[in-house]
């Protein structure tokens, strides 16, 4: 079985206004300039450098960090890419307000863990970059600093399943398909 | 069996008779396509390489590609994608419906390879334009288009349905795209988040198949998983002849089918509507950016790529020329397209008018292709996406054909007049 908690240091990824980033879509987190690019560990250098204010965010991030975003995070385009950016960077954890609907079919697919926090926004202040966020896929308790506590949405159960199998190839083939 | 609506009908027929179709349950949903495109494709020949080696596709007459990307293609490792796919497809017999072909959603309409009540899926993320015609589509990732490819089916969580309901009718000069703007501008870039949207309204019943096309290509813009609007008598007619089947039949949602959401959009008073940067759903009258000195006008793509869409276009402009500074390129959406131009003279008021003319496909809607924007640079754009960066380094407004052609002519945003 896999962890189904873990902890990692956070980015509060931003917009220009020091909101919390809304509507981050396909072409921002992994440009189609590089769209071409069919192995993984390419794609990590490119993740979110078409997004302003965090175009050097792949030099700055650590396997095992976990990054927070607002609404429709994901929107866009199908792109298989925008995910698989951030598995190469090994990120431990997707945490929005929401998600695009192929995004997150795309994510839960890999099985890189992605939460929603409802309401998100109006709690944004709490949250900032460099904190340590614990988020648990079964109970989808959020801890921050090991402190203060949030409700996301748990894991589907599908989510769960591929999530354990690792990817939906995986569960496919536990399925007998 | 409860009152269900259209996608829920839809996915009770592709999925075991047994299953429980309700908002949030997860189904195994039967694929009647499967395809990707040249975005993706190698990724989806990749994974199916790594994790299933040789074995052959669940069923290769159900299994397409679609080149409509970069086509022919600029740049070598386009080309060395397409080739990839190509070959693979040659190995396992798949059928592709190559760089001459034109945008994979229109090909699958013309072909009738989509239908009323069919399933089809691919890399595409605006392949859910097909709710035009009644028929489920969907644009998945790589991982999922390689699954589906070995076993015809994808898990899929059923999504709740909202409806929208148009109060009033569509006068010109206004177009089924301002109508799409329209419900844009109300609904947002997440207004319909994870879910589904049946249209209804005496406009929506009078729009033609370019008009449904243009307005289920904007769904994804809205957040929504698919815009389902309920097949006309032409719309089935022109099904029944592309699959060559009488029996394509209408999916309709039971009187009492549950909504999520219901929403009222008025356009009794509607007037020309342009999308301004950074966002499809940053909708404003034209009026209110009319003025501003422009540089290009792109007219295509998925969303208003259609032959009516270029005769429109060709009406405005026919015996005038565009703006010196304006460069203006047209993208026909298919061959059949492309060919309707040729002959009825469209293609030649065009030309005559300044335009460039292109071979079929999406180019023009995202940077990789021709006709991309530099810094400083005002397009303006009949596709659907406007996000930085989509294009080109420029600012892209988005617009209906009529009101670019407008545009155009004058060399900077005008709304058009009758």
């Amino acid at each position: 079985m896999k962890e189904t908690c873990v902890k990692g240091r956070l980015w509060v990824l931003t917009d220009p206004d020091g909101k919390l980033y809304d509507d981050i879509d396909t072409d921002m987190i992994f440009h189609n300039r590089y769209l071409h690019i069919t192995d993984v560990d390419q794609m990590g250098q490119y993740a979110l450098d078409n997004l302003e204010g965090w175009k050097d965010f792949a030099q700055r991030a650590q396997p095992g960090d976990v990054i927070m975003a607002g609404k429709n995070f994901g929107a866009g385009s199908s792109r298989q890419q925008a995910v698989d950016c951030f598995q190469a960077l090994g990120l431990v954890a997707i945490v929005a307000e929401s998600f695009g609907a192929i995004y997150k079919r795309n994510a839960i697919n890999s099985g890189l863990p992605i939460v929603s926090i409802p309401d998100l926004e109006a709690k944004a202040d709490a949250f900032s970059t460099g904190d340590e966020l614990a988020v648990d896929f079964e109970s989808g308790e959020v801890v921050l600093n090991g402190e203060k506590t949030f409700q996301a949405q748990p894991f589907s159960q599908v989510q769960m399943d591929i999530y354990q199998a690792g990817n939906l190839f995986a569960y496919g083939k536990m399925l007998g398909s | 069996m409860p009152s269900q609506t259209i996608i829920e009908k839809l996915f009770q027929a592709h999925s075991p008779g047994d299953v429980s179709v309700e908002p949030g349950n997860i189904i195994w949903l039967d694929l009647d396509v499967r395809s990707a495109r040249d975005f993706g494709g190698a990724n989806v020949v990749k994974n199916y390489r790594t994790h299933y080696g040789d074995a052959p596709v669940a069923d290769k007459d159900k299994t397409i590609f679609t080149f409509d990307l970069v086509v022919p293609p600029s740049n070598i490792p386009y080309a060395n994608n397409q080739q990839i796919c190509r070959t693979w497809a040659r190995e396992q017999g798949v059928k592709v419906y190559d760089v001459n072909a034109g945008i994979g959603s229109h090909v699958a309409l013309e072909e009738g390879l989509a239908y009323p009540g069919s399933t089809f899926v691919g890399t595409d993320s605006h392949l859910n334009i097909l709710g035009a015609v009644g028929a489920f589509g969907q644009g998945m990732g790589d991982q999922d288009i390689a699954f589906t490819f070995k076993t015809g089916k994808t898990w899929f969580e059923v999504p709740p349905t909202m409806r929208v309901i148009i109060k009033g009718d569509l006068k010109p000069p206004c177009t089924a795209r301002d109508l799409t703007l329209a419900v844009l501008g109300k609904l947002g870039s997440s207004g319909a988040l994870g879910w589904a949207v049946e249209f209804y309204g005496p406009a929506i019943e009078a729009l033609d198949l370019p008009g449904r096309i243009t307005l289920a290509s904007q769904v994804t813009e809205i957040g929504g998983i698919i815009g389902l609007i309920p097949p006309s008598r032409e719309v089935l007619d022109f099904s029944r002849q592309r699959t060559g089947r009488d029996d394509v039949v209408e999916v309709y949602a039971d009187a009492e089918a549950e909504y999520v959401a219901t929403v009222e959009v008025d356009i009794t008073d509607l007037e020309p509507l342009i999308a301004c940067p950074p966002s499809p759903a940053n909708v404003k009258p034209v009026r209110e950016v009319a003025g501003r000195r422009i540089d290009s006008v792109f007219f295509g793509s998925c969303t208003n790529g259609r032959f009516e869409d270029f005769e429109a276009v060709a009406k405005v402009v026919k015996g005038k020329h565009i703006a010196p500074w304006v460069m203006a390129t047209v993208v026909p959406a298919t061959r059949d397209v492309f060919r309707e131009m040729l002959r009825s003279g469209v293609l030649e008021t065009l030309f005559d008018a300044g335009f460039i003319i292109s071979n079929p496909g999406c180019g023009g809607c995202a940077s990789g292709h021709l006709g991309m924007t530099g810094e400083g640079q005002v397009n303006i754009s009949t596709s659907n996406r406007n996000f930085p960066g989509k294009q080109g380094a420029g600012d892209t407004y988005l617009t209906s054909p009529v009101t670019a052609a407008w545009c155009a002519l004058q060399g900077e945003i005008t709304a058009p007049e009758v």
